[in-house]
């Protein structure tokens, strides 16, 4: 135990402590010197005082009655069809602004009317321990043996253990019942809609992409041809896996690795970060690198969009792109990785 | 009524009128026995400070987020499917969205005060998990979560983490861009779970993310199944606040046995009543001038488009710093799988561990110092130097990711790169927290011990005498015996001592093999204690400067060194 020392009973160890011989007739500690004397109010003492607080009470009260009326005036005063943002803005100040003052007209009136109305004479409760007697401790005590005892349950082990096992599995329809909440994800997390001959569109307009329309400098966002929001696919879901971007480097800068997958210059890539799944939106045309927002995860388009900084590991994958016979940007196979963020069977 | 009942039934007595209020209470109590609630509750006494409304504040944004949520279920609808947009947000119509998306943005635009309920939901949202926070650490700093209020603590503790969920799962339904990625994040951390990740990720979304399912969840996760452990938690708080009653800071009058303050009725029926409407009203003007979440401004979900400066409500933000943080070489292969750390152990691991730490801390700090006695009276933080450079260390801790959960908007901001403020920030959340710890530990003793110059020398008076002899003193006055008491009334502790191996009868002690750790941890926590100021040391004092009291007029006196100090005094009087 540590000495819990009350008022110097073992200074010396405690440099900067002076070491004190307690003379006789001393005490350990300083004693409590008790409530102090009250002191009355303005408002207790002076009769003017007291008749002005209940004044300034009764006023906040009846500002929340004024608020109440202004909050329903507010209400009605705009009808909000076809509501003009000025509308809509003046409306919300309205009607918040009298609940304002319904609200804090009543709060501040009590809270006055307390302060310095009612009585400010500090009251004393005892304590008492939280803990029971011994000898309520001892009944509960018995009172458990004794329940325990007329149970039976240790005189059947019988019992005890089937009940042991029944409550130790009864809980597993609880989670096997949940199974069904979900498919499998079999390989759902890796496949996308890129396949050889998928033609580029824009997001959001659809239009195919030609080559000759992507200069240095720019990036296009795209989807593969055939994902909208009529089609037999689960929109959101293949797009947020295959959503993707183009961006022209100037030959010499696209990786060696990268070359057979680009087409002029122009290469792709999934811009669905591969740490939590964000959009790699962010284009630094200096740089040539794209910065996912989210956790800053940066990625170099010369070294095929390799991570560079933060917590990202893997590099986005590369679309293979090509053009077909009328010009257009196509996928020439399905995206070089698993695009989004990383899971255990990932491998 | 005159009449006096016939003889034939039986005389009840009406000695005095019963008036409407005398029958309803005691319809009451001959049902619920309500006098002897009201006599045992009425009168009840809180002590009185500033710092108890934190608590006060959470609750009533916790009503208030119940009274304002009801509104707006009656005009959401938790369902991801598509619809063409058509309400009267004039840029929106045409759109593609979710009917969650069309039906916050209807709330917003079409409904009367919907808006307005919208912002008091939100900001009484931020103000809950933010007080919350406060009156945690209000709690943790005057040592209000000692025995016997442990459990409390972690009540508080599991509230707190709650909340935190609560609020994430609320500000996702509306399925606009900015919550649509704070999911994708979700799910994300979900799927990097080992092993069972990806099944738990499609069974969560039903799955591919984000799949229809989601949103319907998540809304009986966020108006159901969560605010009701949170209601039955805060009663459950409400509840062992009453049985232990409340804390109270060391003053005049006050002691570990008692309580002081003013009576329930009328008096904190009154403030605290009161406060609840000033709250509210608070966070109806906020709602009524401030604007927040504009999910119109956002657009619908969409996994391809993405705002810069995306940015959680603040209360996740030390997560988001913290995944910030890491580096990507945290994720490895073993044995053909992957293991993202670089996910796990900012998302789930660390708030864990904080969460762990923060529910074990009151036996933590039991069986380090040993003390297990029951506390009422609540410390001065500077009276527990350790605990108190611990709390501002995970401050420190705490602030640290949660700056640079915003390292882009300060990067944006201020002109710096971001890779530095990310490299710094990874440096600061090793070395600032324990620097803080010394430091804050450091000036506690520092107060403490100013505290004990005070008590044993006084107030200066500015009075300056020289005696005969050329020696120039300034007259001290005692500090009058309430002011005093404050800076004396605490415990004192002292490091466990190493006990010999033997006890008197030269038999082996015996020891357990946590006594070494033990001893380490206590002498931590008090190695360098400050102790109050006793009764005899204070005697000692007066009598050192005893052979001036003469001079001093029953106050004591204490020599000043240089003269300088004398032409510093306003009032100098050498002929005294």
């Amino acid at each position: 135990m540590t000495q819990i020392v009350p008022g110097g009973a073992s200074h010396d160890e405690f440099p900067g402590n002076d070491v004190v011989p307690r003379p006789a007739g001393v005490p350990d500690r300083f004693e409590n010197p008790g409530l102090p004397e009250h002191r009355p109010r303005l408002a207790d003492i002076d009769r003017k005082a007291a008749r002005r607080a209940e004044l300034q009470v009764s006023l906040f009260f009846v500002l929340s009655s004024a608020g109440t009326v202004l909050t329903i005036v507010g209400y009605f005063v705009f009808k909000l069809d076809g509501a003009s943002a000025t509308e809509l803005e003046a409306s919300n100040f309205l009607i918040g602004f009298g609940l304002f003052l319904t609200l804090f007209g009543i709060g501040v009136g009590a809270v006055h009317w307390a302060k310095t109305l009612m009585p400010d004479h500090e009251m004393i409760e005892e304590r008492h321990a939280v803990e029971s007697t011994p000898q309520t401790k001892a009944d509960a005590a018995e009172i458990i043996a004794d329940g325990i005892d007329e149970s039976g349950i240790r005189r059947r082990p019988l019992i005890l253990a089937s009940l042991g096992g029944a409550l130790a599995i009864a809980p597993l329809p609880a989670i096997v019942l949940l199974k069904d909440t979900g498919p499998n994800p079999g390989d759902s997390l890796r496949t996308t809609l890129w396949a050889n001959g998928v033609r580029l569109v824009q997001d959001p307009t659809r239009n195919p992409v030609r080559a000759s329309d992507i200069v240095l400098g720019s990036i296009f966002h795209v989807l593969p041809e055939g994902l909208t929001v009529e089609s037999e696919y689960d929109y959101l879901e293949e797009k947020a896996k295959a959503a993707a971007i183009v961006i022209r480097l100037e030959v010499s800068e696209v990786a060696e690795e990268a070359r057979p997958g680009s087409y002029a210059g122009l290469v792709a890539y999934s811009k669905i970060c591969t740490h939590m799944g964000c959009s790699v939106a962010l284009y630094e045309q200096t740089t040539q690198h794209l910065l996912c927002p989210c956790h800053q995860s940066t990625f170099d388009l010369r070294q095929n969009c390799k991570v560079i900084f933060g917590p990202a590991k893997r590099a986005l994958p590369q679309l293979p792109i090509g053009v077909d016979d009328e010009g257009y940007l196509l996928a020439t196979g399905g995206l070089a990785g698993t695009p989004g963020p990383s899971f255990w069977e990932l491998g | 009524m005159t009449t006096t009942a016939p003889a034939s039934r039986p005389a009840v007595p009406r000695a005095t009128k019963r008036t409407t209020v005398d029958k309803l209470a005691d319809f009451a109590d001959s049902r619920i026995g309500a006098a002897q609630i009201v006599k045992g509750s009425a009168r009840k006494i809180f002590p009185d400070h500033w710092s108890f409304m934190l608590g006060e504040v959470a609750l009533y944004s916790f009503v208030i987020l119940l009274l304002s949520g009801v509104f707006l279920t009656f005009f959401y609808i938790p369902s991801a499917g598509l619809v063409q947009y058509d309400g009267a947000y004039e840029p929106l119509r045409g759109q593609w969205v979710s009917e969650s998306y069309a039906s916050t943005v209807d709330i917003s635009w079409d409904v009367r005060g919907g808006l307005l309920m919208r912002q008091i939901h939100h900001w009484a949202a931020l103000i809950f998990v933010a007080a919350t926070i406060v009156h945690m650490a209000r709690v943790f700093f005057t040592g209000a979560f000692r025995k016997p209020r442990e459990l409390n603590w972690v009540i508080g503790a599991l509230l707190a983490l709650l909340a935190v969920f609560e609020g994430f799962a609320g500000y996702s339904l509306p399925d606009d861009l900015l919550s649509g990625t704070g999911l994708r994040i979700a799910s994300a951390i979900i799927l990097a779970i080992p092993i069972i990740g990806s099944y738990m990720s499609f069974w969560v979304f039903g799955g591919q993310f984000p799949g229809e399912s989601f949103i319907p969840r998540l809304y009986t996760i966020h108006v159901l199944l969560l605010p009701a452990i949170m209601l039955a938690l805060i009663a459950a708080h409400l509840f062992l606040v009453v049985l232990h009653k409340h804390t109270q800071y060391p003053g005049p009058g006050r002691t570990n046995k008692n309580v002081v303050g003013y009576p329930l009725l009328p008096v904190y029926a009154a403030k605290a009543g009161g406060f609840f409407f000033i709250v509210f009203g608070v966070i109806a003007l906020m709602a009524a001038t401030m604007q927040i979440n504009p999910i119109w401004l956002y657009g619908p979900y969409d996994p391809s488009p993405i705002t810069a400066g995306s940015q959680p409500d603040w209360y996740m933000g030390f997560l988001d710093g913290a995944v910030r943080m890491m580096p990507g070489w945290l994720e490895f292969q073993i044995g053909g799988y992957t293991l993202s750390g670089q996910t796990l152990i900012p998302a789930l691991i660390l708030p864990g561990l904080l969460t762990g730490l923060l529910v074990m801390y009151p036996w933590i700090e039991q069986w380090a110092t040993g003390d297990r006695r029951e506390h009422h009276l609540l410390d001065r933080p500077r009276n527990a130097p350790t605990r108190t450079g611990l709390g501002v260390m995970g401050l420190t801790f705490y602030c640290i990711l949660w700056a640079n959960g915003g390292n882009d908007i300060i990067a944006t901001e201020f002109n710096l790169s971001i890779n530095d403020i990310t490299w710094f920030t990874r440096i600061f959340l090793i070395v600032l927290p324990p620097l803080a710890f010394v430091i804050t530990k450091r000036i506690c003793l520092g107060l403490q011990r100013r505290d004990r110059e005070r008590v044993l020398h006084g107030k200066e008076t500015g009075e300056v005498f020289r005696l005969e002899s050329g020696e120039t003193l300034e007259r001290h006055e005692p500090l009058p015996e309430a002011e005093r008491w404050l800076l004396v009334q605490h415990d004192g502790y002292t490091p466990i001592e190493a006990a010999s191996a033997t006890d008197a009868n030269g038999v082996r002690r015996p020891g357990t093999p946590f006594d070494g750790v033990k001893r380490r941890l206590s002498r931590f926590y008090f190695g360098d204690a400050v102790l109050p100021v006793t009764p005899a040391e204070l005697a000692a004092a007066h009598a050192v400067q005893g052979g001036h009291e003469a001079i001093g007029n029953g106050g004591t006196d204490h020599a000043i060194s240089g003269s300088a100090d004398v032409a510093r005094t306003g009032a100098t009087r050498l002929d005294h």
